[in-house]
């Protein structure tokens, strides 16, 4: 009787959700409440659909043999499901910050669609991206099925909730105001355990695998696993007003909860956005250049410095605070030391390509991956640099913070992403190829455009208003008003919104070539860099 | 490299890998954030400091719940042009009973660290309903909606008890007082002695310009104009706090 338990399971989360709206100590809660029980009502609704009550021999036997593909499918579908979601709710608030008009209280003011951007992109975006791909990568490497069986749609489906509840949350004004760790306790717990199963069926499978090593990739996965569990236990340790309401408060306060926030944030970075991608790296550029990584010595130092090092970095968001000094100083020397293990990374990535350069010119996806390399190489100089105190001083509070994100976001995250999936697509829809690789092209140069759009925007004025707010005049005044210098930035944020179009536009691009792809259709074009230098000059190979 | 031979012990061993990745994590973190709960100048007191009244904590919950966070910071950092633009820098001891910190990390706004006490109750409630009616360049949202939403009075004194539960020294007396100070803060013919007894230098009588009605649009203003103005510095002993 296929899904009989999983329809218990979350018909009786419906219930507890109707009861949650129903008891409330509060009209946020009680609204969230609703929203958990029409989207559980929905999810019942679709399971009833496809429960079958019959008997269960009637039920094919899934071949142990045979790979988990079902969630890693759904899995691509989401990442850019909710990477087009992130992206526009991007531009709309970049738009936001040039015409204050487009706010609308009370949902769609910017202090609350900020976290929804971010949410968006870092965790919706990424996060599917990073579990669709170390489901799939896991199970290649270690040449065995997903552990756990249907544990792995447990966390797609589980995942998705997380988002949709943590979304729907922010809108509403439901925040613990912790960057990048916004959702309230009860979404946090939800994650927790989704997350848990998470490792399970990650650490199941390389522990039933057929391989003796465990792969490269799976080290950076396994650790950015583990790390982000420990990170959002410890930060998000709060004492909620009751067990029916929203609101919680921190269960640390002042400094020490400025570090405890730190240390996740630098981290959720760290891991989340650098570690999981690595693995994401380790396994796809090889793969797609069909060279295997340069250098397995470099990986294994590159490795456990990374995730050493990483951890110290977080005090660098605190420069010049009431944070004490050595503290600062501890978190400045570690984030410059970071700098040698994450090139180490970008060599190895990058060199790999060795003997397989031309397939720059003639294979968009490497195209796309490499530029990925290079903007990981790009924000993890620009980074560490920006972690020195003097430089911090001007930089800090300022878009050039905005603009080194993104140089990492869009560039390094988005990049890899992009030309994973690009990779993934055919494979798992068992397609022959992609249904256009000019598309491809296409999608590669508008996201290049926009990301160098956004980031020289915003270096310029991050740049500018620093120097502005320290400004003296002759006799020794400050020459700018505050509210001189946010006028200032009107072009800027402009064409920074513009930068953020391109981008999008170029992922709708990629949506439209996926989704052909699956549909199995197949552009007629000419190949990319087809013509064969023979042809030009009219001299035939001998026959 | 014999070392490199061995690190083949932890690519069989997913056990092993998982072990040692995690304590390799675990390291900096203890390190950096663990003496923070001990060492002096991170938990000193200073004269002054006490915790939010309850309509500054009602405001406080506001100004997390829409936001203000991500454009505002309150954290004066040790430079002349922020000294002079803001006021004396930020100490540790200032935001200590902030469950959580409100440093935040980007200033498209000012620094709101010591915003009280520098504009009218009549300017604010007119900033927040159309910023761009008292000053022209500003990009904030407007936040009218405040005016009309009202507070929840019923059961304030459980925000309280969670506070004691992290450790703000909210006594007795304050928790059973919770519904009747939030109340009586905004009232203008409240009676205040025993509200200023447990809060002193709070700021008492209408803020939104509606005394009938207690809104979010008084306890938002009511924690704005509160905001660094606790400790006064003309006593305040630089080189005893020095961090």
């Amino acid at each position: 009787m296929k899904y009989r338990t999983e329809l218990v399971g979350v018909g009786f989360a419906t219930f507890l959700a109707l009861l949650g709206a129903a008891f409330a100590r509060d009209a946020l809660f009680q609204a969230h409440m609703w929203v958990l029980f029409f989207v559980l009502l929905g999810g019942t609704v679709l399971l009833l659909r496809q429960t079958r009550w019959g008997a269960a021999a009637a039920e094919p036997v899934q071949s142990e043999a045979a790979y988990m593909d079902g969630p890693i499918r759904y899995g691509a579908i989401a990442t850019l499901f909710w990477g087009i979601a992130g992206f526009l709710v991007g531009v709309i608030i970049a738009l936001q910050l040039a015409f204050p008009d487009l706010n609308i209280e009370p949902w769609f003011n910017f202090g609350r669609m900020r976290p929804l951007h971010t949410s968006a992109v870092i965790f919706a975006f990424g996060g599917n991206a990073l579990i669709a791909t170390s489901f799939y990568v896991v199970q290649r490497t270690s040449r065995a099925r997903l552990f756990g069986g249907d544990l792995a749609w447990f966390v797609f489906w589980g995942y998705q909730l997380f988002i949709v509840m943590a979304a729907t949350g922010y809108l509403l004004g439901i925040t613990q105001s912790r960057e990048y760790a916004e959702p309230e306790w009860y979404v946090d717990l939800w994650l927790t355990l989704v997350w848990v199963a998470y490792l399970v069926v990650f650490l199941g499978t390389i522990f039933k695998r057929k391989e003796p090593h465990i792969y490269v990739a799976n080290w950076f996965y396994l650790s950015f696993i583990v790390t982000i569990a420990m990170l959002h236990v410890v930060n998000n340790l709060a004492v909620p007003v009751s067990f029916l309401g929203f609101k919680s408060y921190s269960a640390f306060s002042g400094v020490q909860d400025a570090l405890t926030q730190w240390w996740y944030g630098h981290n959720a970075v760290g891991f989340f956005l650098t570690a999981g991608f690595l693995g994401m790296m380790y396994y796809f550029v090889p793969k797609q250049a069909e060279r295997p990584i340069y250098s397995y010595r470099l990986s294994i130092v590159h490795f456990w410095a990374l995730i050493f090092l990483y951890i110290w970095a977080g005090p660098h968001h605190l420069h010049y605070t009431a944070l004490p000094d050595w503290a600062q100083t501890l978190g400045m020397v570690f984030s410059i030391m970071l700098w040698m293990p994450s090139w180490g990374g970008m060599i190895n990535g990058l060199m790999t390509l060795s003997g397989a350069w031309d397939k720059l010119r003639t294979d968009p996806i490497i195209r796309m991956m490499v530029l990925a390399i290079a903007f990981y190489g790009m924000s993890t100089f620009e980074g560490p640099m920006m972690s020195i105190k003097a430089v911090n001083s001007l930089s800090h509070y300022t878009d050039w913070t905005i603009g080194h994100v993104h140089s990492g976001a869009l560039g390094w995250v988005g990049m890899i992403s992009f030309g994973a999936v690009y990779y993934l697509v055919p494979k798992l829809w068992h397609r022959e190829r992609l249904y256009s690789l000019r598309l491809v092209t296409w999608h590669f140069w508008l996201a290049t455009l926009g990301i160098v759009v956004y980031a020289a925007v915003m270096w310029v004025s991050g740049i500018q208003q620093g120097l502005m707010w320290r400004e003296y005049d002759d006799q020794g005044f400050l020459v700018y008003s505050f509210a001189e210098t946010v006028q200032a930035m009107f072009p800027y944020y402009v064409v920074r919104a513009i930068g953020g179009l391109l981008y999008l536009i170029g992922a709708l691009v990629m949506v439209w070539n996926v989704a052909m792809t699956i549909l199995g259709h197949q552009r007629q074009e000419e190949p990319i860099g087809g013509a064969k230098p023979s042809s030009q000059s009219g001299l035939q190979p001998a026959e | 490299m014999a070392l490199m031979d061995k690190h083949a012990v932890l690519e069989r061993n997913a056990t092993l890998l998982l072990v040692a990745s995690f304590a390799v994590v675990t390291v900096g973190g203890i390190v950096e954030i663990a003496p923070l709960f001990y060492l002096e100048n991170t938990i000193e007191k200073v004269d002054g400091m006490r915790p939010y009244s309850p309509l500054e904590l009602a405001g406080r919950d506001v100004y997390i719940r829409e936001g203000c966070y991500t454009c505002h910071s309150q954290m004066i950092r040790p430079f002349r042009d922020e000294v002079e633009r803001y006021g004396h820098y930020s100490l540790a001891a200032e935001s200590m009973y902030d469950h959580p910190f409100q440093w935040g990390s980007k200033r498209t706004g000012p620094d709101l660290a010591r915003v009280g006490d520098r504009y009218s109750n009549e300017w604010h409630v007119q900033h927040l309903i159309e910023p761009r009616s008292v000053v022209p360049e500003s990009i904030m949202p407007s936040y009218a909606f405040l005016k009309d939403t009202p507070i929840r009075v019923e059961d304030f004194s459980t925000h309280l008890i969670a506070n004691q539960r992290v450790g703000v020294p909210y006594t007795e007396e304050m928790v059973a007082n919770a519904e009747a100070d939030l109340t009586a803060q905004a009232d203008p013919n409240g009676d205040w002695d025993a509200l200023l007894a447990r809060y002193p230098k709070a700021k008492v009588g209408d803020f939104d310009g509606n005394p009938q009605a207690l809104t979010e649009m008084d306890a938002l203003i009511a924690y704005l104009q509160m905001l660094g103005t606790l400790v006064d510095f003309s006593t305040y002993d630089e080189a005893a706090g020095y961090r």
